[in-house]
């Protein structure tokens, strides 16, 4: 060996100055970093973007415009006996209130001072709900020593109305409108000014009734909050028993064979079946083979413990083999059965992440909607809260999400408002749930 | 008897036999629970046991038969002369079930006597005006003979509960006196009754089974139903989807999965990116304060209902791209309900999904490969791509493929936000329909299913089922094949 063989000494460089091929590998350092941190951002945007629209859209469903009228109950009209017999107070229709309404709205108007185009009571009831007599009515039902009195009373004022006074209904869209006319908006326009016309808090949203299709600003959420709630005691009653037999079973007790391994390929597999292929199963196990009656709370809540059992088998396993074998082995060796330590040392220890599981898969459960589509629970309005336990699970109603898709679907953009406000009801159950649940873990999970 | 107060009674016996077995087990032993085998509260539990499950189990299997035998038999006696044309047995049947039921709430309401439903002819009297009376809607006049098959219907399901009642009491009755017949002091019962709650685990296990096996037989009968009335071939590569309740459907699946794939597609092309750049940075780069809030913002996106993404579709994300794409700007969009719409708003929803899963991946591969990554030289980049990626590679391939098979099976963010049309088409700013759509859109509010258009839900559902569990399958076990790999 020579050293003329040698390789000629490299041009020795200071560290310091950063050579094209760093400076590259650097800014390829960078530019990664930066994708990673879009993608993270990007990712937020969505979530701050969803959460914006929900809540723009939905707050103007807990406010609600009334119009305040006094109201004569003429009892000329209302009970032509004069007895104060309640049947025949109740033979009166809502139409024998509409005259009532109308005179007591044109009276309003002109107590007001607000001059207006519109020339008969007819055409300015137009500003009120289809709904006033009725809600007269049954008040007066309700009440019947009130006839003859001048009562003040708070009637809902029509959709298009309610619309123009929270914006979303503009003067030069209602130029087509059948509904209603520029001179309505002008008189609402007066109407408010005067305090003839507030706009308060919406409790009959959240209690009320479904509506026709005719009346959103009668629609509530309240009777499909009942029967969400009926579903949800028939997902808990059985999938948390059910479920924490099956996981105590697998956990502790099942040996390692065929018929185990095949019980948790199903657990796994069932986990990730589309929840539409549980509507179908209900569709077809619950009504159409047990004859159970459709769209009944009953049949949602099985559905949904169907497709609830996996999430919460799977928390509870994972909530079981946290308890260390030592609680196990230290039962065993004072002479407890196998069972009685399960049930007695393993299963309460476990209690805080099993609640914890079962309330995230009740979560899941109440937000869920493709199932419930299959099985009827859409379609029709539910108008009448159950009246008892037994009404609650066997009688058709409707649930939460349904509820809001069935608004979704509905012509009128002011039933999107109520279905973005029922959306915010909804995240409302679910967020208090999931911090339930987070509280739940925090306080008593253990670390061993 | 109505099958709640049954259950009540069974209770009641059953409590009692907890009380009386225990205090007989004490009583044998001469008052000291030291004699006994077991602690007295299991004699108690056996008796209870023995009493309660039993008899309940036979009440659920009678209450799930008695339906069906009870339709048997009346359908069986049906002569053929009370079917219409155009209809079937079937139809004819759930008048029947109608009318039966109608009768039972008009005798429950009082507007017709117990004697009267029994022995009412539709000659005499207008059944459909009385029905109509207690809130009984039915469609057409009540023939004579569906009248009488619904008053036999009724007749035998009186005394098929009567029946029920009966059996159900005496088993509850037979298991609580053998069961106390057998306390005495000897007596094994912990290992009797923890033997008995073995078995009821071990059903609560199974139900599980049952499930998959209700979903596979309900699937299978009413696809071959279907198959039936349509030809398989024509439904599996016919082209053109156009269901008409009237008859004479077209009923190919492929402008359905292709909808679907296509939406799909779209949605892994938001979610994929966007999901494992998160999982990267989250798992290598992020402080610890940072991720500490990131990760679970983003996991919130998994848990808002699918519906809530519906919606967003339908009348946030529709209208903003046809703002640029429609009418106005590009033109290239008809109506807000699109492809392009469902993708985006599926690509949202599945973000957390990829996210934590390949977070969770990439957090399994080894600290050393990182380390030994460094030492060469590597930046933090260069170790991500060259050395963390390509381990976690399989990992990662089936967590896109659970998220694929997650966008396959959504059905509400399409049902609201892709449209109803089905069609093959390339541009992704029409509209266009799903399988699981067309599932929703063939059977709500269906009861019946005697039409292959009804039915064709059901191939759908098959069809689905099919292919998500497939992914399922396939991504679980690649992904358990890595984990190993590491282990």
């Amino acid at each position: 060996m020579t050293d003329a063989s040698l390789p000629e000494p490299r041009h020795a460089r200071s560290l310091r100055d950063v050579d094209a091929r760093t400076n590259r590998r650097n800014r390829a350092e960078a530019r990664f970093r930066a994708y990673g941190i879009a993608a993270v951002s990007i990712g937020l945007v969505f979530l701050v973007v969803l959460l914006g629209a929900i809540l723009i859209n939905g707050v103007g469903a807990f406010q609600q415009t009334f119009v305040n009228v006094p109201v004569y109950l003429d009892p000329a009209k209302l009970d032509k006996n004069g007895e104060r017999n309640i049947e025949d107070i109740k033979k009166v229709s809502t139409f024998g209130y509409n005259p009532l309404v109308e005179n007591a709205l044109l009276e309003t108007v002109q107590a007001s001072g607000a001059d207006t185009e519109l020339d008969s009571a007819a055409e300015m009831k137009k500003l009120l709900s289809a709904s006033a007599a009725a809600q007269i009515r049954d008040t007066v039902i309700a009440n019947p020593e009130l006839i003859g009195q001048t009562v003040e009373f708070r009637l809902l004022a029509a959709s298009r109305v309610d619309g123009y006074l929270k914006g979303r209904v503009k003067r030069e869209d209602v130029t087509r409108d059948k509904n209603i006319d520029v001179a309505h908006l002008d008189l609402t326009d007066k109407l408010h000014d005067a305090g003839v016309i507030t706009k308060g808090f919406n409790l009959a949203f959240i209690t009320g009734a479904d509506a026709s299709e005719s009346r959103p600003e009668q629609a509530g959420l309240g009777v499909s909050m009942l029967g969400s709630f009926f579903m949800m005691l028939v997902v808990l009653g059985l999938s948390l028993p059910i479920g924490v037999a099956a996981s105590i079973y697998l956990e502790e007790f099942a040996p390692q064979n065929r018929f185990t391994d095949l019980i948790e390929v199903n657990i796994s597999n069932l986990a990730a079946v589309p929840s539409i292929v549980f509507g179908i199963l209900g569709l077809a196990a619950f009504i159409q083979f047990a004859h159970l009656p459709q769209s009944a709370p009953l049949v949602g809540g099985l559905t949904l413990t169907l497709m609830t059992l996996p999430t919460i088998v799977i928390s509870t396993r994972a909530s079981l083999k946290s308890v260390p074998p030592s609680i196990r082995d230290a039962a065993l060796g004072v002479g407890a059965s196998k069972m009685q330590a399960v049930f007695h040392h393993v299963l309460p220890m476990a209690m805080p992440g099993i609640l914890t599981g079962t309330i995230i898969g009740l979560a899941q459960a109440l937000g869920e909607t493709a199932p419930l589509l299959l099985i009827g629970m859409v379609g029709y309005i539910a108008t009448n809260a159950p009246d008892g336990l037994a009404s609650g699970f066997l009688d058709p109603n409707s649930a939460m999400p349904a509820q809001i898709f069935e608004w979704a679907k509905r012509a009128d953009p002011a039933y999107y408002e109520r279905a973005w406000g029922g959306i915010i009801i909804l995240l409302v159950f679910l967020m208090t749930m999931n911090i339930i649940a987070i509280i739940l873990r925090r306080r008593f999970e253990r670390r061993w | 008897m109505p099958a709640t107060w049954i259950v009540l009674l069974v209770l009641a016996l059953a409590v009692t036999g907890y009380v009386l077995g225990r205090s007989r087990a004490l009583k044998s032993a001469g008052g000291d629970s030291r004699n006994l085998h077991s602690l007295p509260r299991y004699y108690g539990a056996h008796v209870l046991l023995m009493t309660l499950v039993p008899a309940l189990g036979a009440l659920a299997l009678w209450v799930i038969l008695q339906p069906l035998i009870v339709d048997n038999a009346i359908s069986a006696g049906l002569p053929d002369s009370a079917i219409p044309e155009a209809s079937t047995r079937g139809l004819v049947m759930s008048d029947v079930r109608r009318v039966a039921d109608g009768l039972d709430l008009a005798v429950s309401e009082g507007t017709i006597s117990a004697e009267d439903a029994a022995s009412l002819r539709p000659e005499f009297n207008n059944i459909r005006d009385r029905l109509g009376e207690v809130g009984v809607a039915l469609g057409s006049d009540v023939s004579a003979p569906v009248l009488k098959a619904a008053q036999e219907y009724r007749r035998a399901s009186s005394t098929a509960s009567l029946l029920m009642t009966i059996t159900v009491l005496a088993i509850a009755l037979l298991g609580f006196g053998y069961a106390l017949s057998r306390t005495n002091g000897e007596f094994r019962a912990r290992n009797v009754v923890e033997s008995g709650i073995k078995a009821l685990l071990v059903a609560a296990a199974s139900i599980a089974i049952l499930t998959t096996l209700g979903i596979v037989l309900s699937l299978i009968f009413n696809t071959l139903e279907f198959f039936k009335l349509y030809p398989a071939w024509d439904f599996f590569f016919g082209t053109t989807w156009s269901p008409s309740f009237g008859g004479g459907s077209e009923l190919g699946i492929l402008p359905l999965l292709w909808g679907t794939f296509y939406i799909s597609l779209i949605a892994l092309a938001v979610a994929v990116p966007i999901g494992l750049f998160s999982a990267v940075y989250l798992s290598e780069y992020a402080p610890r304060r940072i991720r500490s809030i990131a990760k679970p913002l983003l996991e919130v996106l998994a848990g808002i209902p699918t519906i809530v993404y519906g919606l967003f579709a339908l009348l946030t994300v529709g209208p903003l791209l046809l703002k640029v794409f429609g009418d106005g700007g590009l033109d290239w969009m008809q109506a807000g309900t699109a492809v392009m719409t469902a993708g985006l708003v599926m690509g949202i929803m599945l973000i957390p999904f990829v996210s934590s899963l390949s977070d969770d991946i990439i957090n399994a591969v080894p600290q050393a490969m990182r380390d030994g990554s460094y030492g060469l030289g590597a930046t933090k980049s260069e170790t991500v791509r060259q050395v963390i990626l390509p381990a976690a590679l399989p990992g990662i391939v089936g967590a896109i493929l659970l998220a694929a098979s997650r966008a396959i099976g959504e059905t509400m963010i399409v049902v609201l936000g892709a449209g109803a049309a089905a069609r093959l088409s390339m541009n992704p700013f029409d509209a266009m329909t799903t399988v699981t759509a067309k599932i929703v859109s063939q059977l709500t509010g269906d009861a019946d299913f005697a039409s292959p258009e009804a039915l064709v839900a059901f191939a759908l559902g098959m069809t689905l089922f099919v292919i998500t569990l497939g992914l399922n399958v396939f991504a679980l076990y690649i992904v358990r094949k890595y984990r190993e790999q590491y282990e």
